[in-house]
Parts: C-alpha cells; structure tokens; sequence
C-alpha cells in the first residue's frame, strides 16, 4: 500500500493534477478566513460593476488631502471626459465647418482637443446643422472647457434647521488623497454579478458547493456500481443477468435526459445541492457497475478466491479481502471520473434551470446561468462568466491529470 | 451469415427493449413528482385569478388532457397509443401549437448540427491520438496536456468563448440563432449562406470539445496495441513499419467506435447545452424554454425524442462495428 501511493505520487502527471487540485481546495479553506462574510451578500446596486478598487467618494472629502502638480493631469482629465462618439462628433463638426482636418486621428484626443480649441466657436452655424445638434457642440464645448480650467468644485451640506446649502469644503484640481487614508476602500478583483454580489467570493464559494456536489455524486455513483458489478459479477446466474439487463438499459439511455426528467420531478423549492448531487450520483453508476463486473468475472475463478472459498470465509470476506484489493486502483481511477462529470453534470442542469435553488448556496453552474440570464457574455461582462469556465476547466483538468497518471502507474504499458 | 444474423437479432431486440424503457422512464418519472402535478401546474396557470370556477375549469381541462383521473395502465396505454399516431400533447407554452410540431421544426437543426460535428471530431481526436501514440517524443509530450486541457473545457464553456471572441470581438460570425433574425425558412440562396453562417460556431465549438476526450482514448488505445506481441513478432519478420502501422490503428480503432457508441448520449447532452448559448434553434433551446416556462409536455416530448435519436445512433454504430470487427462474426460460432 505505502509502496504503491509512493509510486503515484512519482507520476509527474499525477503530481501535477494533484497539486492544482490541492491549490483549488486550499483556495476553497483560506479565502474565506481572509475575505469573511456570506458570499451571497448582495453588496452593490445594480448589475456587473467592473472589476477593480472602489473608493468611497464621501469619505475621500473627509479625508486629509496633499496637493500634486502632476504636468498631464489636464490633459487626462479632458480626455476621459470625451466619448468615442464625441470624438467622431468633434471630427464631423471639423468637416461641417470646414475646418481643415489632413492629418488628424480620431484616436489621438489631444491633437483633437487642441484643434477643437483653437477652431469652435458658437458663432459659427454650419449649414445643415439642426439647432439641437448645434446644442449639442455648445454642451460639449462647456464640459471640455469645464474639465480644462482650473476652478475648484465646492462640497455642500445642506444646514439642519433651515435646509441652505452650507460649504463643507472645497476640491481643488491638485488635491489627492491617499488611497491608504480613505476609510471605505473595497477592493473587487472580479467586480461584481448581475445581483450586485462579490464574484470572487461567491466563485470561491461556488467552487467549494460544485466540489462537494461532485464528491456526493461520485461516492454515490460510484458505491451503487461497485455494489452491482461485485453482486453480478461475483454470484453470476440470475443476478448477474438482472444487473446486465438494467446497465444495458442505462447505458444506452442518456443520464441527461434521465437527470432533466428527474430534476424536472422535483420541485425548485426541495433541490438543495444535495438533492441536485444525489440524482446525479444515481444516474451516473453505469459505467462503474459494467467495468467492477468484467474485473470481478476475470477474478472470480482464480486460485486464491478459489481457496478462499474452499476455506469456507463468507461472501463478504472474499470480497473485501480477495476481490476489493484488486480493482480498487480501478475504483478509485472511476471515481475521479465521476467527481469530474458530476460537477459538469451540474453545470449543465443548472444552465437548463434545473439546478439547486438559488438562494441557498452559489454553485458554479447557478453562477453561470446567471450570467448568461442577464447577458454578461453579450454585454462584455467577462469577470461573470469566464472565471467560471476556467475554474470548472481546472477542476476537471486537474482530476483528469491524477486519473491519467494513475492509469500509467496501474498499467504499465502506457508509461511514457 | 449465420452469426451476423444472430448478431443482428440480439442487438435489435435490445433497442427494442431499451426502447420501452425509455418509454417507460418517460412515462413515470414525471409522474413521480410529490403532490398532485396537476394541482401544481394549475396553481401556476391560474396566478391572479381569484375565481374558484375558474381554476376548477383549468384543473379538470388538464386533468383530462393527462387523464390522471384514471388509473395509471391505463393513462400508459393512453400515452403509448397517442405517441403511436405522433400525439404528444398540446404545449403551454405555445399554445395552442402542438408538441410534435415543435419539436420537428427543431429536430432537424439538432441533427444537422450535432452529428456532422460529433464525426468530425470524433475523427480529428482519433487522427490526433494516433498521431502522439506513434510520435510519442516531445509531440505527445506538449499536445497530450494541452488536448487533456482542452477536453476539460465544457462544451458550453467553449461555446461562450468562441462566441465572444468570433462573434463579439472580432464580429466574424453571427451571434445568435440558426438564420437570420429578419428571413422565414426557405430554400432561397441568402438563406441556405445565413444558415451556414450561424453554423460556424456552435459546429466548431462541439467539434473541439470532443477532439479531447478522443484524442486521449486513441492515445492509449494505440500505444496498447504498439506493445502488443503481434506488432513485435511482425517487426521481428521484417514486415514493413508502414504495414505495422496500419493493422495497429485498424485494431486500435475498434473499440473507439464502441467508445463512440457509449458515450454519444454524454456528448449529445453537453451540445444541447451548447445550444442554449447559441438560441440555436434545436432541440436544447427548446427543452430550455421548456423548462422556463414549466411546459411539461414539452419537455417530456423532446427528451423521449433525444432518446430516441441517441438509440437509434447506437444501434447503427453496432451494425456498423458488426461488419468492420471480423471479431463480432468469429464470436458468434463459439
């Protein structure tokens, strides 16, 4: 036993999966303590804030400010204020006012910032120019001047007896404040979903749910086709043609189509993730229970089951002493599997909307789902989808890597 | 002929069996439902009406429409007799149209999507697998991880992806749908180019999720057979490698077509799933909307047809493993 974890544990492929996977579980154990707090908060108004550090805006006033002569703060501060569409709009104003425009690109907003100093003017009535539209330029002109100069903005209160505005303080374009200082500075590294919640705590959290649903649905799966295979494939005769019959039946029919009828039975309020895993487990045993019966019938007639058998030991005893030790490389190579597909099965079932109930737990799938309910891979919301995918990518890369390995430990032919 | 015959019979009487099982599944899974499902779906249709006559009418119209006021043989025999004349009920959802009807304006997108793509990478993979078996040194080395990784991606993931970047970034492809949102189905030149268009994506994004997955089996199926005694006594005779090589693959391709067999129901779920990202119009978008709006005949219609299709895909690639395996007709003399 020692000798042979010893031997995995040399298999590069295995290490490597192994190691991913352990990174994915420690991540799992120790964000949490780091980041405390219900991942299904919703903690922001509306959908998909960009990733990012957020600074609260009412306390950065309060805090002590320090003033920097940065030389292109300006120049930045116009630019930002501009559109790609204002752009193109300054650059058809240029035309319709016959400015001439050789050389210019859109793109380079100081050039096109200067030129449109230098040349607008509200005077100027282009023909052709609807008055909204001349409107329009007017505003524009203001707020590209209204970034550019250099007046202070004025914070006021409004006075608790009579309701005047009442000056609080003044801003000045020079005055910044350290980050470090402001009290209420929150940090997103994956913004947030279309609830407004955290997405990577919620992803951390989805992470450890998927994985726990895998793992139910793997024991599950894989004890009901151990326990199968091992009956018919041990006692032959009619058990074994009633456990062919029903692993003939079920490998031919989908387990998907089997898992929507089933999910489909259970009402939204009673699929817990538990639920959802146990229904994956029972429709996914095929193929542990056909392969546990060939191995079985290849062993049962050899020489030391034989004697065993002879010795008189009971059915239970030859199986887990002389059978169990001999496909249990087999078993355990079987389960990484199913833990893989079950946490796949999920994803799928909840991307139909048969997945656990959301408001319970976050799982991989829901989050997904959700993402794609409101559009996130439409409206350029990557931080809501493609983590998912990556993740569910490694988990399963990571239980594929250790079962490729040890299938190069168990059998020999396939070693590199 | 003897064997074939005998080969032929058990694996048709198999789909036959399998066949009413499925039926059978079809039947009472949903029937299984805790509480009266009729009581259910009632409650969902009548929201906001306070008339009591009212929802007693909608409860007795659905009652008699699934018959669950008789006895369950007899609502099985009912189900089994109305599916014989292509009746699968009327949909909620789209009322009053009917669920055949739906489901055969969607079934042929679903199979025109689904099986090219399977074969396609179902063929690419093994090409692939073969190809690091024989090659091993460094090729397999960089391409065994990186296969093993793409296969890891979920058919749906990958659908995201490559719909993102073709269809959103690089706007080389359609977003959304199987044609045109602004045509009617016809058998015009604009259409049939629209239609190959919308095609593009959720073909490759199948096709490259199974690639992995075979590429992997064929692997190790090929350096099995490399080792294998025979291939060492035909080097040992001097018989030429090209030669070799050929029988190799031969034999390692026979159980990649039963490895197809068996897992043609996991890949046809994961590209209904795929679908969805693509409101492709076939049968995945419809078990989807299905779902959404709680239209039960609906989906129950669509996953026995999905079922049907994935058996009648097994049972010709048994036919087919029949007459490619000289073994099959060997075994059948024993």
């Amino acid at each position: 036993m020692k000798n042979t974890i010893r031997q995995v544990f040399h298999s590069p492929k295995f290490l490597v999966g192994f190691c991913i996977f352990v990174v994915i579980l420690l991540t799992i154990i120790i964000y949490p303590l780091i980041n405390p707090g219900n991942p299904l908060q919703m903690i922001g108004l509306g959908t998909f804030a960009k990733p990012g550090t957020y600074v609260s805006l009412y306390d950065s006033i309060n805090t002590e400010t320090s003033t920097l002569k940065l030389p292109d703060a300006d120049e930045k501060r116009v630019a930002s204020a501009l559109s790609a569409e204002d752009k193109v709009n300054m650059v058809n104003w240029f035309v319709a006012a016959g400015v001439s425009i050789e050389g210019l690109n859109v793109n380079d907003t100081e050039a096109l910032i200067e030129l449109w100093k230098a040349n607008y003017d509200t005077a100027v009535k282009p023909s052709g120019m609807t008055k909204a539209m001349r409107n329009y330029y007017a505003r524009l002109n203001e707020s590209i001047n209204a970034s550019a100069n250099s007046e202070e903005l004025t914070v006021t209160e409004p006075d608790e007896s009579t309701g005047e505005p009442v000056e609080k303080a003044k801003i000045a374009k020079t005055d910044y404040v350290n980050v470090g200082d402001v009290t209420n500075v929150k940090t997103l590294p994956l913004g947030t979903d279309n609830f407004g919640r955290d997405t990577l705590k919620e992803l951390v959290s989805a992470c450890g749910t998927s994985i726990r649903i895998g793992l139910i649905a793997g024991t599950v799966a894989t004890l009901i086709g151990l326990l199968l295979g091992l009956l018919g494939g041990y006692l032959g005769g009619v058990v074994d043609d009633i456990v062919m019959f029903f692993t003939n039946i079920f490998t031919v029919i989908p387990s998907f189509v089997l898992l929507i009828l089933i999910s489909n039975s259970i009402n939204q309020d009673q699929r817990g993730a538990t639920t959802v895993a146990l229904v994956i487990g029972l429709t996914s045993w095929v193929w542990t229970a056909r392969s546990v019966r060939s191995q079985v019938i290849s062993l049962r007639n050899r020489d030391h089951v034989n004697l065993s058998r002879l010795s008189g030991h009971s059915l239970p005893r030859i199986i887990l002493t002389d059978i169990l030790p001999y496909i249990a490389s087999y078993v355990v190579m079987a389960f990484i599997l199913q833990v893989s597909s079950g946490i796949l099965a999920e994803a799928q079932l909840s991307l139909l909307g048969l997945g656990p109930k959301t408001t319970e737990v976050p799982t991989l799938g829901l989050m997904m789902n959700w993402a794609m309910l409101y559009s996130a891979h439409l409206n350029g919301s990557w931080w809501a989808y493609f983590p998912v995918i990556l993740t569910i990518a490694f988990i399963s890369f990571s239980l594929n890597l250790m079962n490729t390995g040890l299938d190069q430990v168990f059998n020999p032919t396939l070693r590199d | 002929m003897k064997g074939y015959r005998k080969y032929f019979g058990k694996k048709i009487l198999w789909l036959v069996i399998t066949f009413i099982a499925a039926l059978l599944l079809n039947f009472i899974l949903p029937r299984l439902m805790p509480g009266d499902p009729v009581a259910a779906m009632t409650a969902k249709q009548a929201k906001g009406l306070s008339e009591a006559s009212a929802v007693k009418a909608i409860y007795d119209n659905y009652a008699r429409e699934f018959g669950t006021n008789k006895p369950i043989t007899e609502q099985f025999f009912t189900y089994v007799g109305n599916l014989a004349h292509g009746d699968m009920g009327t949909s909620f959802s789209q009322y009053p149209r009917k669920v055949s009807d739906i489901i055969s304006d969607a079934i042929l997108w679903t199979i025109c999507l689904q099986f090219p793509a399977i074969i396609i990478g179902w063929f690419l993979g093994n090409l692939l697998g073969a190809l690091a078996a024989y090659i091993r040194k460094g090729f397999d080395k960089v391409l065994m991880p990186l296969t093993l990784f793409f296969s890891s991606i979920p058919a749906f993931g990958m659908a995201v992806i490559l719909l993102v970047v073709f269809a959103i970034n690089l706007k080389v492809a359609p977003i959304s749908g199987g044609y045109g949102f602004d045509m009617l189905p016809n058998f015009s030149w604009n259409f049939v180019l629209s239609v190959i268009q919308h095609y593009q994506l959720p073909f490759w994004s199948i096709v490259l999720v199974s690639i992995g997955g075979q590429a992997v089996g064929m692997r190790s199926m090929s350096i099995y057979e490399l080792n294998a005694d025979y291939v060492k006594y035909a080097r040992f005779l001097g018989i030429k490698d090209k030669k070799v090589v050929g029988y190799v693959f031969r034999n390692a391709m026979l159980p990649q077509v039963t490895g197809l067999a068996l897992s043609i129901g996991t890949m046809v779920g994961g590209a209904l799933v795929a679908e969805i990202i693509f409101s492709y119009p076939g049968l995945g978008t419809t078990i989807y909307q299905g779902i959404a709006m709680a239209d039960y005949p609906l989906i129950s219609g669509a996953t026995l047809i999905i079922t049907i299709m994935v058996l009648i895909a097994t049972f010709v690639l048994d036919i087919i493993y029949g007459f490619i395996d000289p073994r099959v007709k060997a075994a059948q003399f024993e």
